[in-house]
């Protein structure tokens, strides 16, 4: 196993690839082992008494902490919320620990926090736990933030986060523009002397989710396109499955400026990060009414349809590209972009 | 987006790869040499708009795959030096050496630093004036001036923490001893950017001496497909010859300034090639007057014995007499996640793309 997984922890582990992938089934869910862990889901799925929550937690370990569109403290409160509402659930609780490095300024904190306090005011979950550590100077990076978050999920919906529903012919949409995340972050680097208006797209999904459930009962399958971006997210979905994807590169959103990024950096929008981005799988007779419905809400308007569920080649995605050729899309190997999120 | 579109459009693809059914009559197979090229291939999957009877090789045009373990090894004996910091391209970092590789050296905690610019490399030398900063120099007549600039920038402001470790390469070479060794092809697709810099007359023997042409190409698929068209059209008029196809960037005598700047900074000498063995007078080393920056000879390592990964086919591949799928390695035990060979490395290695596009 150990050969597997090579001799030391690199940054492809922490990429949302196929190596975290790797390290996530080969490593923890081996050790963990539990019918709860073992789908992997964006939550747990638990049941307490007779009630099911959706359980989940993340860290983040952003550089830099402030970008342009938001900073860590945003992106922490979405990244949670996130997780929780595109598994079905209505989120409602979340803690937040704090890993401080010696030093760091108080005014940067507060402007960090103060940040959490309104997000997650808009989104209608509540701070309730927490803790705080401080390392020695050079221990950490600055400021590291660690969440848990907890929801509550209408055994309807368990079928979402697996995706145990799917058919053949199903649509697949995203809520907008892909790869706006990862360039946001990468022009706010300080090594690089590039400009760009370009923000983030991060931002809480939960109740554009709400809306789509109530609308329709139709959905198949979501899945926030975070690290490892749009590819990595569907390869996750078909891999090992008896249906195959087939995404149309004409139909997949992205921003002008973030072609244009990525071309001079050789990256692939469909593998950028996204902050506020939902994958939905839906019945085909429902498609043109999520659609419609996304439409209508600012964080929705630039939907679309990018692809669907197809029979044949199970397993793979399969990308026809602008010119009319066809070629696969595999899960992020190695590592585009480290501390994205 | 705009001067970008015009060339990813769907209608024109689709006419050209027509036009390439209908001229060509026998099996032909062409060989794109630069990385960008077969990325581009791979990406816009356009083997699947040709004829199956057109096969489109990969070649030993991408910088990264064709440095040699010999390069990567004395690369992770200067990082292991406490008074070296490393500046280094992304993809680099990854190759495996003959033992180790930089990104393991890294986690072991050298400091070795991904840079976009050698200009970025330089700024680390001027903000850390006790260390020796160290760039390592790859890729052909594109980059090779940058370096050069480089070079120029730190003669003139007296800096004495900079070091260039050169494996510039220049591109004609590889391409004529491919022909020499008799790899079965019917013309080369050449690299845009080389041109855009050395103009055209470095094919000139190409065709003269191998019977092969040459149609120097632009990087998105209608300009691959309209490179290929006119090789088809080469092949069946049979007349090998020179020819742009990227003219919106390539003159014929290329860019006469940074030529200069090469010429300048530069000497050409023998160099090791992955796959290839040493080619004469194939790569770029500094000249006498700017020694003092050299890498190789001011700053004292023992590198390890080289050793070549076992198994892997990488120089077969770089020479394009196998295809990455013909390797006993790919996919199972060689990915982009755990290499063992460069061409699975770089974003523009054969084996990268096959893995990512094709498999």
């Amino acid at each position: 196993m150990r050969n597997q997984l090579g001799k030391t922890i690199s940054l492809g582990h922490g990429s949302g690839g196929k190596l975290s992938h790797e390290l996530t089934g080969n490593l923890f869910v081996r050790y963990f082992n539990n019918e709860i862990l073992a789908p992997q889901t964006d939550s747990a799925i638990v049941k307490v008494n007779r009630e099911n929550l959706a359980f989940t937690t993340d860290s983040f370990v952003v550089d830099p902490l402030f970008f342009p569109g938001g900073d860590i403290g945003k992106l922490a409160v979405c990244g949670t919320v996130n997780d929780l509402a595109v598994s079905g659930a209505i989120p409602l609780f979340m803690s937040a620990s704090f890993i401080i490095e010696e030093g760091f300024g108080m005014d940067q904190l507060e402007t960090i926090v103060k940040s959490m306090a309104e997000e997650s005011r808009m989104a209608g979950i509540k701070i309730v736990a927490g803790d705080t550590k401080v390392v020695d100077h050079g221990q950490c990076d600055k400021l590291f933030i660690n969440t848990t978050g907890i929801g509550v999920i209408d055994p309807e919906r368990i079928h979402i986060s697996t995706g145990a529903n799917i058919r053949y012919g199903d649509k697949i949409i995203v809520n907008g523009t892909v790869g706006d995340h990862g360039v946001a972050i990468l022009s706010a680097r300080e090594s690089l002397s590039f400009e760009s208006k370009l923000e983030t797209d991060c931002a809480c999904l939960n109740h554009l989710i709400a809306d789509v459930l109530k609308k329709t009962d139709k959905i198949r399958f979501m899945r926030d396109a975070t690290r490892g971006g749009l590819a990595t997210v569907l390869c996750e979905l078909a891999a090992d499955k008896s249906f195959g994807i087939e995404l149309d590169e004409v139909g997949i959103p992205v921003k002008e400026g973030v072609k244009g990024m990525c071309e001079i950096f050789g990256f692939d929008p469909l593998y950028m990060a996204n902050e506020g981005k939902a994958v939905i799988v839906v019945a085909v007779e429902a498609a043109g009414d999520v659609v419609s419905l996304l439409r209508k809400d600012p964080i929705g308007k630039n939907c679309s349809v990018i692809g669907e569920i197809v029979e044949d080649h199970p397993g793979q995605v399969v990308l026809k590209t602008e010119i009319g050729g066809k070629r696969i899309v595999d899960m992020l190997a190695g590592e585009q972009l480290p501390r994205i999120c | 987006m705009k001067y970008i579109d015009e060339y990813r459009d769907k209608a024109l693809a689709e006419k050209i790869a027509r036009e390439i059914d209908r001229s060509s009559t026998g099996p032909l197979s062409f060989m794109e040499v630069c990385g960008g090229h077969t990325m581009a291939v791979r990406k816009f999957g356009i083997p699947s708009l040709l004829p199956d009877r057109i096969r489109l090789l990969s070649g030993p045009g991408c910088p990264v795959c064709v440095s040699s373990n010999r390069f990567i090894d004395r690369s992770v004996a200067l990082s292991r030096r406490d008074d070296v910091i490393i500046t280094s391209f992304g993809d680099l970092i990854r190759v495996p050496g003959s033992s180790s590789s930089l990104e393991k050296e890294k986690a072991k905690g050298a400091d070795i630093r991904v840079v976009y610019s050698v200009l970025d490399a330089l700024r680390v030398a001027k903000d850390n004036p006790l260390k020796r900063i160290v760039f390592l120099g790859i890729g052909f007549e594109t980059t090779a001036p940058t370096s050069a600039a480089a070079i120029r920038k730190a003669f003139e402001q007296k800096m004495n923490n900079f070091f260039l470790l050169s494996a510039h390469k220049i591109m004609p070479p590889a391409m004529e001893a491919l022909a020499d060794e008799g790899v079965k092809l019917n013309g080369y697709i050449a690299p845009g950017h080389v041109s855009t810099i050395t103009g055209t007359g470095i094919y000139k023997n190409i065709p003269e001496k191998y019977g092969l042409g040459c149609v120097i190409s632009g990087f998105e698929p209608v300009d691959l497909l309209q490179s290929i068209y006119m090789l088809v059209k080469q092949c069946e008029e049979n007349n090998p010859k020179v020819e742009i196809q990227y003219k919106r960037a390539v003159k014929e005598d290329g860019n006469r300034k940074a030529l200069q700047l090469l010429q300048e900074v530069f000497v050409l000498a023998d160099d090791w090639w992955r796959g290839l063995g040493v080619l004469k007078n194939s790569g770029l080393q500094l000249r006498e007057t700017y020694e003092q920056f050299n890498a190789f000879t001011m700053i004292d390592v023992d590198v390890e014995e080289t050793k070549e990964p076992k198994g892997c086919i990488c120089g077969e591949i770089l020479k394009g007499l196998k295809n990455p799928k013909d390797c006993k390695l790919f996919s199972a035990v060689c990915n982009p996640s755990l290499p063992v060979g460069a061409c699975m490395v770089s974003n523009e290695g054969a084996c990268n793309a096959w893995y990512r596009y094709n498999r």
